[in-house]
Protein backbone atom coordinates (compact mmCIF):
# COMPACT_ATOMS: atom_id res chain seq x y z
CA UNK A 1 0.00 0.00 0.00
CA UNK A 2 2.66 2.45 1.07
CA UNK A 3 4.85 1.24 -1.76
CA UNK A 4 2.03 1.94 -4.16
CA UNK A 5 1.66 5.55 -3.08
CA UNK A 6 5.40 6.00 -3.23
CA UNK A 7 5.47 4.87 -6.84
CA UNK A 8 2.50 7.03 -7.64
CA UNK A 9 4.30 9.97 -6.08
CA UNK A 10 7.38 9.46 -8.23
CA UNK A 11 5.65 8.59 -11.43
CA UNK A 12 4.69 12.06 -12.73
CA UNK A 13 8.20 13.31 -12.16
CA UNK A 14 9.58 10.35 -14.08
CA UNK A 15 7.17 10.87 -16.90
CA UNK A 16 8.25 14.46 -17.25
CA UNK A 17 11.84 13.26 -17.66
CA UNK A 18 10.88 10.43 -19.87
CA UNK A 19 8.96 12.13 -22.61
CA UNK A 20 11.59 14.61 -23.82
CA UNK A 21 14.21 11.91 -23.61
CA UNK A 22 12.08 9.62 -25.74
CA UNK A 23 11.56 12.51 -28.11
CA UNK A 24 15.29 13.20 -28.21
CA UNK A 25 16.06 9.57 -28.99
CA UNK A 26 13.39 9.62 -31.64
CA UNK A 27 14.68 12.79 -33.28
CA UNK A 28 18.26 11.63 -33.15
CA UNK A 29 17.60 8.22 -34.64
CA UNK A 30 17.23 8.60 -38.37
CA UNK A 31 16.19 5.00 -38.70
CA UNK A 32 13.32 5.39 -36.27
CA UNK A 33 12.01 8.54 -37.94
CA UNK A 34 12.40 6.98 -41.35
CA UNK A 35 10.46 3.91 -40.35
CA UNK A 36 7.74 5.98 -38.66
CA UNK A 37 7.28 7.86 -41.91
CA UNK A 38 7.34 4.62 -43.84
CA UNK A 39 5.00 2.75 -41.51
CA UNK A 40 1.62 3.63 -43.11
CA UNK A 41 2.84 2.43 -46.49
CA UNK A 42 4.39 -0.70 -45.03
CA UNK A 43 1.28 -1.53 -42.99
CA UNK A 44 -0.98 -1.19 -46.03
CA UNK A 45 1.35 -3.30 -48.15
CA UNK A 46 1.66 -5.94 -45.43
CA UNK A 47 -2.07 -6.10 -44.83
CA UNK A 48 -3.09 -6.19 -48.49
CA UNK A 49 -0.26 -8.33 -49.88
CA UNK A 50 1.78 -10.33 -47.36
CA UNK A 51 -1.08 -11.46 -45.13
CA UNK A 52 -3.36 -12.45 -48.03
CA UNK A 53 -0.61 -14.41 -49.77
CA UNK A 54 0.19 -16.21 -46.51
CA UNK A 55 -3.47 -17.10 -45.98
CA UNK A 56 -3.68 -18.32 -49.56
CA UNK A 57 -0.79 -20.69 -48.87
CA UNK A 58 -2.56 -21.93 -45.72
CA UNK A 59 -5.82 -22.44 -47.60
CA UNK A 60 -4.10 -24.49 -50.27
CA UNK A 61 -3.65 -27.19 -47.62
CA UNK A 62 -7.37 -27.32 -46.87
CA UNK A 63 -10.00 -29.27 -48.76
CA UNK A 64 -13.45 -28.41 -50.01
CA UNK A 65 -16.47 -30.43 -48.88
CA UNK A 66 -19.62 -29.28 -50.63
CA UNK A 67 -19.92 -25.71 -49.33
CA UNK A 68 -17.65 -26.12 -46.32
CA UNK A 69 -13.89 -25.95 -45.97
CA UNK A 70 -12.21 -28.83 -44.16
CA UNK A 71 -9.41 -27.02 -42.38
CA UNK A 72 -7.35 -30.07 -41.43
CA UNK A 73 -3.92 -30.04 -43.05
CA UNK A 74 -3.86 -32.07 -46.24
CA UNK A 75 -1.73 -32.36 -49.33
CA UNK A 76 -4.68 -33.63 -51.37
CA UNK A 77 -4.85 -30.54 -53.61
CA UNK A 78 -1.19 -30.72 -54.50
CA UNK A 79 -1.51 -34.47 -55.03
CA UNK A 80 -4.35 -33.81 -57.44
CA UNK A 81 -2.42 -31.03 -59.17
CA UNK A 82 0.51 -33.39 -59.74
CA UNK A 83 -1.58 -36.44 -60.68
CA UNK A 84 -3.88 -34.73 -63.14
CA UNK A 85 -2.16 -34.14 -66.48
CA UNK A 86 -4.43 -31.16 -67.21
CA UNK A 87 -2.92 -28.79 -64.68
CA UNK A 88 0.63 -29.64 -65.64
CA UNK A 89 -0.14 -29.17 -69.33
CA UNK A 90 -1.81 -25.82 -68.65
CA UNK A 91 1.07 -24.61 -66.53
CA UNK A 92 3.62 -25.60 -69.17
CA UNK A 93 1.54 -24.02 -71.90
CA UNK A 94 1.29 -20.78 -69.90
CA UNK A 95 5.05 -20.72 -69.42
CA UNK A 96 5.66 -21.39 -73.13
CA UNK A 97 3.17 -18.76 -74.30
CA UNK A 98 4.48 -16.12 -71.87
CA UNK A 99 8.09 -16.96 -72.67
CA UNK A 100 7.42 -16.72 -76.42
CA UNK A 101 5.57 -13.49 -75.88
CA UNK A 102 8.38 -11.98 -73.79
CA UNK A 103 10.96 -12.98 -76.41
CA UNK A 104 8.86 -11.73 -79.33
CA UNK A 105 8.10 -8.41 -77.63
CA UNK A 106 11.76 -7.81 -76.84
CA UNK A 107 12.85 -8.72 -80.37
CA UNK A 108 10.40 -6.38 -82.09
CA UNK A 109 10.92 -3.59 -79.57
CA UNK A 110 14.73 -3.58 -79.59
CA UNK A 111 15.14 -1.86 -82.99
CA UNK A 112 12.55 0.70 -81.99
CA UNK A 113 14.31 1.52 -78.72
CA UNK A 114 17.60 1.60 -80.64
CA UNK A 115 16.17 4.03 -83.14
CA UNK A 116 14.96 6.45 -80.47
CA UNK A 117 18.16 6.16 -78.42
CA UNK A 118 20.61 6.68 -81.31
CA UNK A 119 18.79 8.29 -84.21
CA UNK A 120 16.25 10.63 -82.67
CA UNK A 121 17.94 13.82 -81.62
CA UNK A 122 15.11 16.27 -81.30
CA UNK A 123 11.78 15.65 -79.56
CA UNK A 124 12.93 12.47 -77.82
CA UNK A 125 10.33 13.09 -75.16
CA UNK A 126 7.58 13.09 -77.74
CA UNK A 127 8.77 9.74 -79.12
CA UNK A 128 8.93 8.20 -75.68
CA UNK A 129 5.44 9.34 -74.85
CA UNK A 130 4.17 8.13 -78.23
CA UNK A 131 5.62 4.68 -77.61
CA UNK A 132 4.16 4.32 -74.14
CA UNK A 133 0.81 6.01 -74.65
CA UNK A 134 -1.20 2.96 -75.80
CA UNK A 135 -0.03 1.15 -72.67
CA UNK A 136 -2.10 3.48 -70.56
CA UNK A 137 -5.36 2.95 -72.41
CA UNK A 138 -7.77 0.29 -71.27
CA UNK A 139 -6.18 -3.16 -71.34
CA UNK A 140 -9.56 -4.81 -71.81
CA UNK A 141 -10.35 -2.62 -74.81
CA UNK A 142 -6.98 -3.30 -76.41
CA UNK A 143 -7.47 -7.04 -76.08
CA UNK A 144 -10.96 -6.59 -77.43
CA UNK A 145 -9.59 -4.60 -80.36
CA UNK A 146 -7.45 -7.61 -81.32
CA UNK A 147 -10.49 -9.85 -81.12
CA UNK A 148 -12.16 -7.45 -83.55
CA UNK A 149 -9.14 -7.53 -85.85
CA UNK A 150 -8.33 -11.24 -85.81
CA UNK A 151 -11.89 -12.57 -85.61
CA UNK A 152 -13.57 -14.96 -88.04
CA UNK A 153 -15.46 -12.01 -89.48
CA UNK A 154 -12.94 -9.60 -88.11
CA UNK A 155 -11.13 -6.71 -89.71
CA UNK A 156 -8.35 -8.74 -91.36
CA UNK A 157 -10.61 -11.47 -92.70
CA UNK A 158 -13.42 -9.22 -93.87
CA UNK A 159 -10.90 -6.75 -95.24
CA UNK A 160 -9.08 -9.39 -97.27
CA UNK A 161 -12.40 -10.82 -98.41
CA UNK A 162 -13.74 -7.48 -99.62
CA UNK A 163 -10.48 -6.96 -101.48
CA UNK A 164 -11.06 -10.34 -103.12
CA UNK A 165 -7.80 -11.83 -101.88
CA UNK A 166 -9.41 -14.73 -100.01
CA UNK A 167 -12.72 -16.62 -100.32
CA UNK A 168 -12.84 -18.24 -96.92
CA UNK A 169 -11.89 -16.50 -93.67
CA UNK A 170 -8.49 -17.49 -92.32
CA UNK A 171 -9.36 -19.49 -89.25
CA UNK A 172 -5.97 -19.69 -87.64
CA UNK A 173 -6.01 -16.01 -86.75
CA UNK A 174 -8.34 -16.02 -83.78
CA UNK A 175 -8.62 -18.57 -80.98
CA UNK A 176 -5.06 -19.82 -81.03
CA UNK A 177 -1.91 -19.43 -78.95
CA UNK A 178 -0.56 -17.26 -81.80
CA UNK A 179 -3.41 -14.81 -81.25
CA UNK A 180 -2.51 -14.66 -77.55
CA UNK A 181 1.15 -13.98 -78.32
CA UNK A 182 0.30 -11.18 -80.79
CA UNK A 183 -2.18 -9.58 -78.41
CA UNK A 184 0.13 -9.77 -75.41
CA UNK A 185 3.12 -8.51 -77.41
CA UNK A 186 1.05 -5.48 -78.31
CA UNK A 187 -0.25 -5.00 -74.78
CA UNK A 188 3.13 -5.21 -73.05
CA UNK A 189 5.27 -3.36 -75.61
CA UNK A 190 5.94 -0.46 -73.23
CA UNK A 191 7.51 -2.83 -70.71
CA UNK A 192 10.08 -3.84 -73.33
CA UNK A 193 10.73 -0.45 -74.90
CA UNK A 194 11.47 1.56 -71.77
CA UNK A 195 14.08 -0.64 -70.04
CA UNK A 196 15.88 -1.30 -73.34
CA UNK A 197 15.79 2.37 -74.24
CA UNK A 198 17.21 3.37 -70.85
CA UNK A 199 20.10 0.91 -71.10
CA UNK A 200 20.88 1.99 -74.68
CA UNK A 201 20.76 5.66 -73.73
CA UNK A 202 23.26 5.05 -70.93
CA UNK A 203 25.93 3.70 -73.29
CA UNK A 204 28.92 6.03 -73.48
CA UNK A 205 29.07 7.16 -77.10
CA UNK A 206 32.85 7.45 -76.98
CA UNK A 207 33.06 3.66 -76.69
CA UNK A 208 31.46 3.43 -80.12
CA UNK A 209 33.89 5.99 -81.50
CA UNK A 210 36.78 4.04 -80.02
CA UNK A 211 35.52 0.88 -81.66
CA UNK A 212 35.17 2.73 -84.96
CA UNK A 213 38.68 4.18 -84.67
CA UNK A 214 40.05 0.73 -84.05
CA UNK A 215 38.54 -0.41 -87.31
CA UNK A 216 35.27 -2.10 -86.32
CA UNK A 217 32.51 -1.89 -88.90
CA UNK A 218 28.92 -1.05 -87.92
CA UNK A 219 27.91 -4.69 -87.43
CA UNK A 220 30.90 -5.68 -85.30
CA UNK A 221 30.48 -2.46 -83.35
CA UNK A 222 26.88 -3.32 -82.61
CA UNK A 223 27.66 -6.91 -81.65
CA UNK A 224 30.71 -6.13 -79.54
CA UNK A 225 29.76 -2.83 -77.90
CA UNK A 226 26.11 -1.86 -78.14
CA UNK A 227 24.42 -5.23 -77.71
CA UNK A 228 26.42 -6.43 -74.67
CA UNK A 229 26.02 -3.08 -72.94
CA UNK A 230 22.28 -3.04 -73.50
CA UNK A 231 21.76 -6.58 -72.21
CA UNK A 232 20.71 -5.50 -68.69
CA UNK A 233 17.71 -3.70 -70.20
CA UNK A 234 16.84 -6.68 -72.36
CA UNK A 235 17.06 -9.04 -69.38
CA UNK A 236 14.82 -6.85 -67.21
CA UNK A 237 12.32 -6.40 -70.05
CA UNK A 238 11.97 -10.16 -70.55
CA UNK A 239 11.23 -10.63 -66.86
CA UNK A 240 8.82 -7.68 -66.64
CA UNK A 241 6.76 -9.16 -69.46
CA UNK A 242 7.05 -12.83 -68.59
CA UNK A 243 5.86 -12.60 -64.98
CA UNK A 244 2.55 -10.78 -65.38
CA UNK A 245 1.58 -12.52 -68.61
CA UNK A 246 1.79 -15.98 -67.01
CA UNK A 247 -1.08 -14.90 -64.79
CA UNK A 248 -3.25 -13.32 -67.46
CA UNK A 249 -6.67 -14.84 -67.98
CA UNK A 250 -8.44 -12.10 -69.93
CA UNK A 251 -6.44 -12.45 -73.14
CA UNK A 252 -6.72 -16.25 -73.27
CA UNK A 253 -10.44 -16.01 -72.55
CA UNK A 254 -11.07 -13.43 -75.26
CA UNK A 255 -8.72 -14.46 -78.08
CA UNK A 256 -7.26 -17.82 -77.01
CA UNK A 257 -10.10 -20.23 -77.73
CA UNK A 258 -10.07 -23.77 -76.32
CA UNK A 259 -6.42 -24.38 -77.26
CA UNK A 260 -5.38 -21.17 -75.59
CA UNK A 261 -6.67 -21.75 -72.05
CA UNK A 262 -3.94 -20.93 -69.57
CA UNK A 263 -3.38 -21.81 -65.92
CA UNK A 264 -4.88 -18.51 -64.73
CA UNK A 265 -8.19 -19.39 -66.43
CA UNK A 266 -8.20 -22.59 -64.38
CA UNK A 267 -7.48 -20.68 -61.16
CA UNK A 268 -10.25 -18.22 -61.96
CA UNK A 269 -12.67 -21.09 -62.63
CA UNK A 270 -11.91 -22.66 -59.24
CA UNK A 271 -12.83 -19.42 -57.51
CA UNK A 272 -15.93 -19.10 -59.69
CA UNK A 273 -17.91 -21.82 -61.44
CA UNK A 274 -16.06 -24.83 -60.01
CA UNK A 275 -16.21 -23.30 -56.52
CA UNK A 276 -13.28 -25.17 -55.03
CA UNK A 277 -11.25 -22.43 -53.40
CA UNK A 278 -8.62 -24.63 -51.72
CA UNK A 279 -7.83 -26.29 -55.05
CA UNK A 280 -7.69 -22.84 -56.69
CA UNK A 281 -5.36 -21.66 -53.94
CA UNK A 282 -3.13 -24.72 -54.47
CA UNK A 283 -2.98 -23.97 -58.21
CA UNK A 284 -2.21 -20.32 -57.48
CA UNK A 285 0.59 -21.30 -55.09
CA UNK A 286 1.97 -23.77 -57.64
CA UNK A 287 1.96 -21.02 -60.25
CA UNK A 288 3.63 -18.59 -57.87
CA UNK A 289 6.38 -21.11 -57.04
CA UNK A 290 6.92 -22.05 -60.69
CA UNK A 291 7.14 -18.43 -61.81
CA UNK A 292 9.54 -17.59 -58.97
CA UNK A 293 11.77 -20.57 -59.73
CA UNK A 294 11.81 -19.79 -63.46
CA UNK A 295 12.59 -16.13 -62.73
CA UNK A 296 15.42 -17.02 -60.31
CA UNK A 297 16.97 -19.55 -62.68
CA UNK A 298 16.67 -17.02 -65.49
CA UNK A 299 18.37 -14.32 -63.43
CA UNK A 300 21.15 -16.70 -62.38
CA UNK A 301 21.78 -17.86 -65.96
CA UNK A 302 21.73 -14.36 -67.39
CA UNK A 303 24.08 -13.10 -64.68
CA UNK A 304 26.55 -15.90 -65.45
CA UNK A 305 26.25 -15.19 -69.16
CA UNK A 306 26.78 -11.43 -68.84
CA UNK A 307 29.74 -12.02 -66.52
CA UNK A 308 31.32 -14.16 -69.17
CA UNK A 309 30.81 -11.51 -71.85
CA UNK A 310 32.17 -8.72 -69.66
CA UNK B 1 27.51 14.53 -80.04
CA UNK B 2 28.77 16.21 -83.20
CA UNK B 3 31.89 14.08 -83.33
CA UNK B 4 29.79 10.98 -83.02
CA UNK B 5 27.66 12.02 -85.98
CA UNK B 6 29.33 9.60 -88.33
CA UNK B 7 28.30 6.76 -86.02
CA UNK B 8 24.76 8.02 -85.77
CA UNK B 9 24.17 8.85 -89.38
CA UNK B 10 20.54 8.50 -90.43
CA UNK B 11 19.42 4.96 -91.00
CA UNK B 12 16.51 4.83 -93.41
CA UNK B 13 15.43 1.24 -92.85
CA UNK B 14 15.45 1.70 -89.08
CA UNK B 15 13.31 4.79 -89.52
CA UNK B 16 10.80 2.88 -91.62
CA UNK B 17 10.78 0.15 -89.00
CA UNK B 18 10.06 2.74 -86.30
CA UNK B 19 7.01 3.98 -88.16
CA UNK B 20 5.78 0.44 -88.79
CA UNK B 21 6.16 -0.24 -85.09
CA UNK B 22 4.11 2.82 -84.20
CA UNK B 23 1.49 1.61 -86.68
CA UNK B 24 1.46 -1.77 -84.91
CA UNK B 25 0.93 0.03 -81.62
CA UNK B 26 -1.76 2.43 -82.76
CA UNK B 27 -3.78 0.83 -85.55
CA UNK B 28 -5.44 -1.86 -83.40
CA UNK B 29 -6.47 0.77 -80.90
CA UNK B 30 -7.85 3.03 -83.63
CA UNK B 31 -10.20 0.30 -84.84
CA UNK B 32 -12.44 1.02 -81.87
CA UNK B 33 -13.27 4.64 -82.80
CA UNK B 34 -13.47 3.65 -86.49
CA UNK B 35 -16.17 1.02 -85.97
CA UNK B 36 -17.97 3.11 -83.35
CA UNK B 37 -19.12 5.35 -86.23
CA UNK B 38 -20.01 2.42 -88.49
CA UNK B 39 -23.71 1.97 -89.20
CA UNK B 40 -23.84 -1.78 -88.58
CA UNK B 41 -24.21 -4.15 -85.64
CA UNK B 42 -21.37 -6.26 -86.96
CA UNK B 43 -17.78 -5.26 -86.76
CA UNK B 44 -16.70 -6.16 -90.29
CA UNK B 45 -15.42 -4.52 -93.44
CA UNK B 46 -16.59 -2.99 -95.70
CA UNK B 47 -17.84 -0.08 -93.60
CA UNK B 48 -21.59 0.49 -94.00
CA UNK B 49 -22.02 4.20 -93.44
CA UNK B 50 -21.60 6.93 -90.90
CA UNK B 51 -23.75 7.05 -87.78
CA UNK B 52 -23.66 8.55 -84.32
CA UNK B 53 -26.44 6.23 -83.11
CA UNK B 54 -24.12 4.23 -80.90
CA UNK B 55 -23.06 7.37 -79.09
CA UNK B 56 -26.71 8.22 -78.54
CA UNK B 57 -27.31 4.76 -77.09
CA UNK B 58 -24.31 5.20 -74.87
CA UNK B 59 -25.67 8.45 -73.47
CA UNK B 60 -28.95 6.86 -72.39
CA UNK B 61 -27.44 3.71 -70.93
CA UNK B 62 -28.08 3.99 -67.18
CA UNK B 63 -26.14 0.90 -65.97
CA UNK B 64 -23.15 2.10 -67.95
CA UNK B 65 -23.27 5.49 -66.25
CA UNK B 66 -23.50 3.84 -62.83
CA UNK B 67 -20.45 1.70 -63.66
CA UNK B 68 -18.59 4.77 -64.92
CA UNK B 69 -19.32 6.62 -61.67
CA UNK B 70 -18.15 3.61 -59.65
CA UNK B 71 -14.89 3.51 -61.57
CA UNK B 72 -14.34 7.23 -61.07
CA UNK B 73 -14.96 6.90 -57.31
CA UNK B 74 -12.66 3.90 -56.96
CA UNK B 75 -10.00 5.51 -59.17
CA UNK B 76 -10.02 8.85 -57.36
CA UNK B 77 -9.93 7.27 -53.90
CA UNK B 78 -7.18 4.78 -54.66
CA UNK B 79 -5.13 7.41 -56.53
CA UNK B 80 -5.36 9.80 -53.58
CA UNK B 81 -4.47 7.18 -50.96
CA UNK B 82 -1.72 5.58 -53.05
CA UNK B 83 -0.16 8.98 -53.71
CA UNK B 84 -0.22 9.93 -50.00
CA UNK B 85 1.37 6.58 -49.11
CA UNK B 86 3.83 7.17 -51.95
CA UNK B 87 4.80 10.59 -50.56
CA UNK B 88 5.43 9.13 -47.08
CA UNK B 89 7.37 6.21 -48.51
CA UNK B 90 9.39 8.23 -51.00
CA UNK B 91 10.34 10.84 -48.41
CA UNK B 92 11.33 8.13 -45.95
CA UNK B 93 13.62 6.28 -48.36
CA UNK B 94 15.19 9.37 -49.93
CA UNK B 95 15.64 11.58 -46.85
CA UNK B 96 16.57 9.09 -44.13
CA UNK B 97 19.34 6.56 -43.98
CA UNK B 98 17.38 3.60 -42.76
CA UNK B 99 18.72 0.11 -42.27
CA UNK B 100 17.19 -2.48 -44.56
CA UNK B 101 16.16 0.13 -47.09
CA UNK B 102 16.68 -2.15 -50.09
CA UNK B 103 14.44 -4.97 -48.84
CA UNK B 104 11.78 -2.43 -47.83
CA UNK B 105 11.72 -0.80 -51.26
CA UNK B 106 11.73 -4.26 -52.83
CA UNK B 107 8.70 -5.22 -50.74
CA UNK B 108 6.79 -2.10 -51.76
CA UNK B 109 7.66 -2.64 -55.44
CA UNK B 110 6.76 -6.33 -55.28
CA UNK B 111 3.19 -6.03 -56.64
CA UNK B 112 4.74 -4.97 -59.97
CA UNK B 113 6.15 -8.45 -60.45
CA UNK B 114 3.39 -10.57 -58.96
CA UNK B 115 0.74 -11.63 -61.46
CA UNK B 116 -2.47 -9.72 -60.74
CA UNK B 117 -4.55 -12.85 -60.44
CA UNK B 118 -2.51 -14.01 -57.42
CA UNK B 119 -2.99 -10.70 -55.60
CA UNK B 120 -6.70 -10.67 -56.45
CA UNK B 121 -7.34 -14.24 -55.35
CA UNK B 122 -5.27 -13.86 -52.17
CA UNK B 123 -7.12 -10.69 -51.16
CA UNK B 124 -10.43 -12.38 -51.93
CA UNK B 125 -9.55 -15.24 -49.58
CA UNK B 126 -8.48 -12.88 -46.79
CA UNK B 127 -11.60 -10.73 -47.10
CA UNK B 128 -13.92 -13.71 -47.12
CA UNK B 129 -12.19 -15.20 -44.06
CA UNK B 130 -12.58 -11.87 -42.27
CA UNK B 131 -16.21 -11.77 -43.31
CA UNK B 132 -15.82 -8.47 -45.18
CA UNK B 133 -18.49 -8.24 -47.88
CA UNK B 134 -17.21 -7.47 -51.38
CA UNK B 135 -17.90 -3.92 -52.47
CA UNK B 136 -16.29 -0.94 -54.14
CA UNK B 137 -14.21 -0.55 -50.95
CA UNK B 138 -12.57 -3.92 -51.45
CA UNK B 139 -11.82 -3.06 -55.08
CA UNK B 140 -10.27 0.20 -53.86
CA UNK B 141 -8.05 -1.71 -51.41
CA UNK B 142 -6.83 -3.96 -54.22
CA UNK B 143 -6.16 -0.97 -56.44
CA UNK B 144 -4.22 0.85 -53.73
CA UNK B 145 -1.99 -2.22 -53.48
CA UNK B 146 -1.10 -2.17 -57.17
CA UNK B 147 -0.84 1.61 -57.59
CA UNK B 148 1.47 2.30 -54.61
CA UNK B 149 4.55 0.94 -56.48
CA UNK B 150 3.87 3.31 -59.38
CA UNK B 151 3.35 6.26 -57.04
CA UNK B 152 6.57 5.37 -55.19
CA UNK B 153 8.59 5.06 -58.39
CA UNK B 154 7.43 8.44 -59.66
CA UNK B 155 7.84 10.22 -56.32
CA UNK B 156 11.23 8.71 -55.44
CA UNK B 157 12.55 10.05 -58.75
CA UNK B 158 11.09 13.45 -57.92
CA UNK B 159 12.44 13.54 -54.34
CA UNK B 160 15.88 12.53 -55.59
CA UNK B 161 15.67 15.22 -58.25
CA UNK B 162 15.87 18.22 -55.92
CA UNK B 163 18.45 19.38 -53.48
CA UNK B 164 18.06 18.26 -49.90
CA UNK B 165 19.81 21.43 -48.74
CA UNK B 166 16.69 23.45 -49.64
CA UNK B 167 14.79 21.64 -46.92
CA UNK B 168 17.70 22.01 -44.53
CA UNK B 169 17.83 25.74 -45.22
CA UNK B 170 14.13 26.09 -44.42
CA UNK B 171 14.62 24.13 -41.22
CA UNK B 172 17.64 26.26 -40.25
CA UNK B 173 15.62 29.40 -40.83
CA UNK B 174 13.17 28.22 -38.23
CA UNK B 175 10.45 26.38 -40.08
CA UNK B 176 9.29 23.29 -38.26
CA UNK B 177 9.02 19.97 -40.08
CA UNK B 178 5.39 20.55 -41.01
CA UNK B 179 6.00 24.02 -42.53
CA UNK B 180 9.17 22.86 -44.24
CA UNK B 181 7.12 20.19 -45.91
CA UNK B 182 4.33 22.52 -47.04
CA UNK B 183 6.44 25.47 -48.07
CA UNK B 184 9.48 23.76 -49.60
CA UNK B 185 9.10 20.05 -50.17
CA UNK B 186 5.56 19.95 -51.43
CA UNK B 187 5.88 22.68 -54.10
CA UNK B 188 9.05 20.98 -55.35
CA UNK B 189 7.51 17.54 -55.63
CA UNK B 190 4.14 18.84 -56.78
CA UNK B 191 4.58 17.84 -60.46
CA UNK B 192 5.41 14.33 -59.26
CA UNK B 193 2.34 14.30 -57.04
CA UNK B 194 0.12 15.39 -59.91
CA UNK B 195 1.64 12.82 -62.27
CA UNK B 196 1.24 10.12 -59.64
CA UNK B 197 -2.42 11.02 -59.05
CA UNK B 198 -3.19 10.93 -62.77
CA UNK B 199 -1.34 7.70 -63.50
CA UNK B 200 -2.71 5.88 -60.44
CA UNK B 201 -6.19 6.97 -61.43
CA UNK B 202 -5.65 5.68 -64.97
CA UNK B 203 -4.34 2.34 -63.73
CA UNK B 204 -7.24 1.87 -61.35
CA UNK B 205 -9.76 3.04 -63.93
CA UNK B 206 -8.58 0.35 -66.38
CA UNK B 207 -7.89 -2.43 -63.94
CA UNK B 208 -9.89 -5.57 -64.56
CA UNK B 209 -8.04 -8.64 -63.30
CA UNK B 210 -8.24 -7.81 -59.58
CA UNK B 211 -11.54 -5.95 -59.72
CA UNK B 212 -13.14 -9.08 -61.20
CA UNK B 213 -12.46 -10.95 -57.95
CA UNK B 214 -12.96 -8.09 -55.51
CA UNK B 215 -16.09 -6.34 -56.80
CA UNK B 216 -19.44 -7.09 -55.24
CA UNK B 217 -22.72 -6.37 -56.99
CA UNK B 218 -21.59 -2.87 -58.02
CA UNK B 219 -19.48 -3.27 -61.17
CA UNK B 220 -16.64 -1.00 -62.14
CA UNK B 221 -16.53 0.06 -65.79
CA UNK B 222 -14.12 -2.67 -67.04
CA UNK B 223 -16.28 -5.33 -65.35
CA UNK B 224 -19.37 -3.86 -66.95
CA UNK B 225 -17.67 -3.82 -70.36
CA UNK B 226 -16.49 -7.41 -69.94
CA UNK B 227 -20.06 -8.42 -69.22
CA UNK B 228 -21.26 -6.70 -72.40
CA UNK B 229 -18.69 -8.28 -74.70
CA UNK B 230 -20.72 -11.44 -75.19
CA UNK B 231 -23.85 -9.65 -76.42
CA UNK B 232 -23.35 -8.73 -80.10
CA UNK B 233 -26.13 -6.11 -80.07
CA UNK B 234 -24.44 -4.28 -77.18
CA UNK B 235 -21.03 -4.20 -78.85
CA UNK B 236 -21.34 -0.98 -80.89
CA UNK B 237 -22.22 1.14 -77.86
CA UNK B 238 -19.31 -0.47 -75.99
CA UNK B 239 -17.14 0.59 -78.93
CA UNK B 240 -18.47 4.13 -78.64
CA UNK B 241 -17.69 4.16 -74.93
CA UNK B 242 -14.26 2.66 -75.62
CA UNK B 243 -13.53 5.38 -78.16
CA UNK B 244 -14.44 8.08 -75.63
CA UNK B 245 -12.28 6.47 -72.94
CA UNK B 246 -9.40 6.20 -75.41
CA UNK B 247 -9.53 9.86 -76.34
CA UNK B 248 -9.82 11.04 -72.73
CA UNK B 249 -7.09 8.77 -71.39
CA UNK B 250 -4.78 9.74 -74.27
CA UNK B 251 -5.07 13.36 -73.20
CA UNK B 252 -4.77 12.67 -69.48
CA UNK B 253 -1.73 10.44 -69.89
CA UNK B 254 -0.04 12.69 -72.40
CA UNK B 255 -0.52 15.59 -70.03
CA UNK B 256 0.72 13.71 -66.96
CA UNK B 257 3.77 12.28 -68.75
CA UNK B 258 4.56 15.73 -70.01
CA UNK B 259 4.49 17.25 -66.52
CA UNK B 260 6.50 14.43 -65.07
CA UNK B 261 9.22 14.25 -67.68
CA UNK B 262 9.56 17.95 -68.25
CA UNK B 263 12.51 19.14 -66.24
CA UNK B 264 13.78 15.69 -65.42
CA UNK B 265 16.24 14.97 -68.21
CA UNK B 266 16.74 11.37 -67.25
CA UNK B 267 14.05 8.88 -68.10
CA UNK B 268 14.05 6.51 -65.18
CA UNK B 269 13.70 2.86 -65.93
CA UNK B 270 11.17 2.01 -63.28
CA UNK B 271 9.20 5.20 -63.47
CA UNK B 272 6.58 4.62 -66.08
Amino acid sequence: MSEGTAVAGVAPEQRVNWLPRLRAVFMRSEALRGYTLLSPTLIVMAFSMCVPLAIMVVMSFWTQHAFEFDTTFSLANYQEAIDSPVYEALLIRSLVISGTCALATVLISYPMAYYVAFHVHRRKLLWIILMTLPFWTSYLLRVFAWKVILGYNGAINSGLKSLGLIDQPLEFLLYSPTAIVITLAHAWAAFAILPIYVSLEKIDRSLLEAAADLGDGPVTRFLRVTLPLSLPGVIVAMLLIFIPTVGDYVTPALVGGPDGIMIANMIQAHFGKVNNWPMGAALAVSMMITVTVVALVYMWVTRKATERIA
Amino acid sequence: MKDAAYIERPNRSLRIYAFLYLAFLYIPVLFLPLFSFNDSLFITFPLKGFTTNWYGQMLTNEPMHAALMNSIKVGATSAAIATILGIFGAKAVTRFRIPGQKPVVFLIMLPLVIPGILLGVALLILLSRLGVPLSLYTVTLGHILITVPFAMAILIARFEGFDKSMEEAAADLGDNAWWTFWRVTFPMVFPGVLASLLLCFTISFDEFIMAFFLAGTDPTLPIYIYGQLRFPQKLPSVLALGACILVISFFVVFFSQWIRRRGTEEVSGTGF
